[in-house]
């Protein structure tokens, strides 16, 4: 019975995916090149085909590649129906349909949610309207500010994240004077913690960028035509500019299925690791499925705490196993075990991390030196490896991937190339608001493909 | 009568024609310690890539020297080592120095610049062919062809290619484990002679260019007045021994062994006559089934390294085979198959983390080059003689001669 349903939902089935960006565009090729052959519609809120957001931050705020032409390359014809530039407003589970802004409808059988994140808006509406106060998230975002910047002389950004130092990079280059806002003590102190936070604010003002830390920003103000003029700032101090850069962090894209009956809210919408949503109640469902930014699904490397993470690879990686499990019988099911990474670029150094630092409490400088910026940082907790972050020294990640899959110990108690004393002992990580799980079980990873990947239980010895 | 043991059998000059066999045995024994103070030879695919990514894996030869390889002793006297025989810091230091008169960011279009430049260099070997209805690949074309190219991009004269291969030669045959088992004194001294010999003379060429600079690698290794600052003269030197050999050498063997692996699948040359396009997967699945590196023999551990339940203690030597590792059916269906069709084809042929290839996007694209052309312009093209005759390096394994005969040039 079971089978003759999978048959026929493979053969003659529909599919719909609502988010038709990176997540959403793999889903559909991966469906396709896994035999799926019944109709696919893909729903997406922008008016463009899917395009890669990355380079927005980088190339193209350098002139080096057209905001208008980052498309993602197609692996193999989707054969979908696209519906683009229509956002979907509602979901029915009971009747399993999509509804879109154009009051129109669409049944499936299974949906694919993958509408991702976007940025977070300035908290005063009336000065986020403001003329020269931006958001960088979507490829029109991208255009404007290009626009704007070949203008302007002065740039402020506030919110020193990984975007926003990005920008700060990007605008250095261009020859303007930046200023940039950051409530914490650091930049990047959020994803990487204090002691590499103190690196990438060296990395900042040795590049002439006017950090300002410890500090919020209060008010935008305008002139009376209503285009932006200064920043207030909570020192009391003001800063004259021509240009506002929000970069904030993001907001999941989730309102529309308020309501709807799932588990889905400001921190995302919950999976299990085999991608099904769940319901409001906690229970799973059969035919909906999550991928992307927007997913918030439990990782069994990392006490099963239910990670969202806004990586290129994660979404390339759950779309994958999304749209994998949607077609396949129970016991082919995989789970989503990607390992945490990105990477940022700024000021010529790239920087890249495995893992998840956040849980890391403390951090050993395992090869080369913080004041050279070239080093591998590794992160630990609980007696056990869970992250690694390197600057201009990504070759060396792979072998720490390894160690946080293995559950290796730390600290790390081995010789390892280009070791200087700083690195002999591990420090503080210095998070500023450090979330850490209870002891559990020791989970391992082991095998290199999905398809081999096993997890090996060892109960935890009390 | 008992056996010789399976690394001294991969080693023996007997069996460079076809290892893959030993290869398939090595691999039931992926931890291979066969004698006390002989290597841990390391033989499947995901160990020697996670190995090439272990910082406890050194290349600095002053370790292997430690380890009890004598000739890597003595060969620590003299023009100090090259990056490729150090760690970091101070390898990634000189290799980002290389680096930047080579590649992006620095010189982002030098090697996409010499496009023109190698066809025309592949195209008059070809026409050098003449009348003759028979060739020798290597000599006339698959050696002569790459170190035109690494002498135009360096600035070395092409005309002192006998001069510098006489000290080349004795260099290389250092790498061969059987050679260097057999070595003597005499041996060891006239190596470390040629390296030093091979140096000055590149000294002389970069101290005219620090008088007339060029647009070469020498003229700007010369100047690097980058934020790194600049190579010491001896740190130049060894720079330059090591670019000027690893520039060429190993694509002899990539060329050669392409072309008899086209001959051998006369299909695939079939298609690549048909659609130069399909060079590019050809190459990379070359570098998988048969590559010109066949071994890394020169790394040492700095601690102890558990691996499938062996552990190999601090100090020892550590063999990893990349050619055995790239057949490995653990991680590629149909290994022994020659298949440019496979869906991801990756390989450890140009091995990887820090030390990877240096020189790996020009290798592409000479060898790209090198076989379309030959499978454009051959008519009828095939093999004298299968198998060849190999050269005596079991690490840069490939054909000593490649006889080919064919009807007519096109």
């Amino acid at each position: 019975m079971a089978a003759d349903y999978l048959d026929w939902l493979r053969r003659e089935g529909r599919i719909v995916i609502v988010g038709a960006s990176l997540a959403g565009l793999r889903a559909a090729e991966t469906l396709r090149a896994e035999g799926f052959t019944g109709s696919l519609t893909m729903i997406g809120d922008e008016p463009y085909e899917p395009y890669d957001r990355p380079p927005l931050s980088k190339a193209v705020l350098l002139g080096k590649a057209s905001p208008l032409h980052t498309e993602l390359p197609h692996r193999r014809e989707v054969d979908a129906k696209w519906r683009l530039g229509v956002p979907a407003t509602g979901l029915d589970l009971t009747a399993k349909r999509v509804r879109l802004a154009d009051g129109d409808e669409v049944e499936y059988d299974r949906l694919l949610i993958a509408t991702g994140v976007r940025a977070r808006p300035w908290f005063k509406e009336e000065e986020g309207r403001l003329d020269g106060v931006f958001l960088l998230r979507t490829r029109d975002d991208a255009a404007r500010l290009l626009q704007r910047l070949r203008s302007a002389r002065r740039v402020f950004i506030i919110g020193a994240g990984f975007a926003g130092c990005e920008v700060a990079s990007a605008c250095r280059e261009m020859g303007l004077a930046v200023t940039l806002a950051e409530r914490a003590g650091a930049p990047l102190v959020g994803a990487l913690g204090g002691v590499i936070g103190a690196v990438a604010a060296d990395l900042q003002t040795g590049n002439g960028v006017d950090l300002r830390t410890g500090i919020t920003v209060t008010a935008l103000e305008g002139d009376p035509a209503g285009r932006v003029r200064s920043v207030h700032l909570s020192d009391g101090s003001e800063v004259e500019t021509d240009v506002v850069v929000v970069s904030l962090g993001s907001l999941r894209n989730t309102e529309w299925l308020t309501g709807s009956g799932l588990g889905a809210g400001p921190r995302g919408i919950a999976c299990d690791a085999g991608c099904r949503a769940f319901d409001f109640r906690g229970i799973v469902t059969d035919d909906v499925f999550v991928a992307g930014d927007v997913a918030r699904s439990p990782h069994a490397l990392f006490g099963y705490q239910f990670l969202s993470l806004e990586h290129w690879g994660n979404a390339v990686a759950q779309a994958e196993t999304a749209a994998h499990n949607m077609i396949c019988r129970g016991a082919d099911r995989r789970p989503h075990l990607w390992m945490p990474a990105f990477w940022s670029s700024q000021f010529k150094v790239n920087i890249k991390s495995v893992g998840v630092p956040p849980m890391g409490d403390q951090i050993m400088i395992t090869q080369g030196s913080l004041a050279e910026r070239r080093f591998v940082g590794v992160y630990g907790h609980q007696g056990r490896v869970v992250a690694a972050v390197s600057f201009d020294n990504t070759r060396w990640l792979e072998f720490y991937q390894r160690q946080i899959e293995r559950g290796a110990p730390f600290p790390v108690d081995y010789t390892t190339v280009d070791r200087r004393p700083e690195g002999r002992q591990p420090v503080d990580a210095d998070f500023p608001d450090p979330s850490l799980p209870t002891h559990g079980p020791t989970v391992t990873l082991s095998g290199y493909s999905p398809a081999d990947q096993q997890l090996v239980f060892t109960p935890a010895r009390h | 009568m008992t056996q010789a043991s399976l690394f001294r059998r991969i080693t023996d000059f007997a069996n460079r024609a076809d290892p893959y066999p030993l290869y398939e045995e090595l691999r039931r024994t992926p931890v291979l310690h066969e004698e006390e103070d002989g290597p841990y030879v390391i033989s499947s695919y995901w160990d020697i890539r996670s190995l090439l990514h272990d910082p406890r894996i050194s290349s600095d030869a002053a370790n292997l020297a430690a380890a009890g390889d004598e000739l890597a002793e003595a060969q620590s006297t003299g023009l100090p080592p090259s990056f490729l025989r150090l760690d970091p810091p101070e390898h990634d230091r000189l290799r980002r120095i290389a680096n930047s008169a080579f590649g992006p960011p620095h010189k982002p279009h030098r090697i996409e610049s010499m496009r023109g430049e190698l066809h025309a260099i592949v195209g008059g070997l070809i026409d050098g062919f003449g009348e003759a209805r028979e060739i020798d690949l290597v000599d006339q074309f698959a050696y002569p062809f790459p170190v035109t190219v690494i002498c135009r991009l360096l600035g070395v004269p092409r005309e002192d290619e006998p001069r510098f291969r006489a000290w080349v030669d004795p260099l290389v045959a250092t790498l061969d484990p059987e050679t260097r088992a057999e070595a003597d004194e005499e041996f060891v001294k006239s190596a470390q002679e040629a390296r030093m010999q091979l140096g000055m003379y590149l000294a002389g060429l970069v101290e005219q260019r620090t008088k007339d600079p060029q647009d070469d690698m020498l003229s700007d290794l010369a100047d690097s007045r980058g934020p790194e600052g600049a190579m010491t003269m001896m740190e130049v030197m060894s720079t330059a021994v090591l670019l000027l050999i690893a520039g060429h050498e190993t694509t002899v063997n990539l060329i050669t062994n392409g072309m008899l692996t086209l001959l051998r699948h006369p299909d695939v040359l079939h298609r690549l006559r048909e659609d130069p396009g399909l060079s590019a997967r050809i190459v990379e699945e070359l570098l998988r089934y048969e590559p010109p590196v066949q071994i890394v023999p020169q790394r040492t551990c700095i601690a102890d390294i558990e691996m499938r339940g062996v552990t190999i203690p601090k100090g020892s030597r550590i063999w990893l085979m990349l050619a055995a590792g790239n057949r490995d059916p653990e991680r590629f269906k149909d290994p022994e198959k020659f298949d440019p069709d496979r869906e991801d084809i990756q390989h450890l042929g140009f091995g990887s983390g820090i030390h990877s290839c240096f020189g790996a996007p020009l290798a592409r694209l000479e060898t790209q080059i090198a076989l379309s052309e030959l499978a454009r312009r051959l008519e009828n093209p095939r093999l004298v003689e299968d198998p060849p005759p190999y050269r005596q390096n079991a690490v840069l394994r490939g054909p000593r001669h490649l006889s080919i005969a064919f009807d007519a040039l096109r």
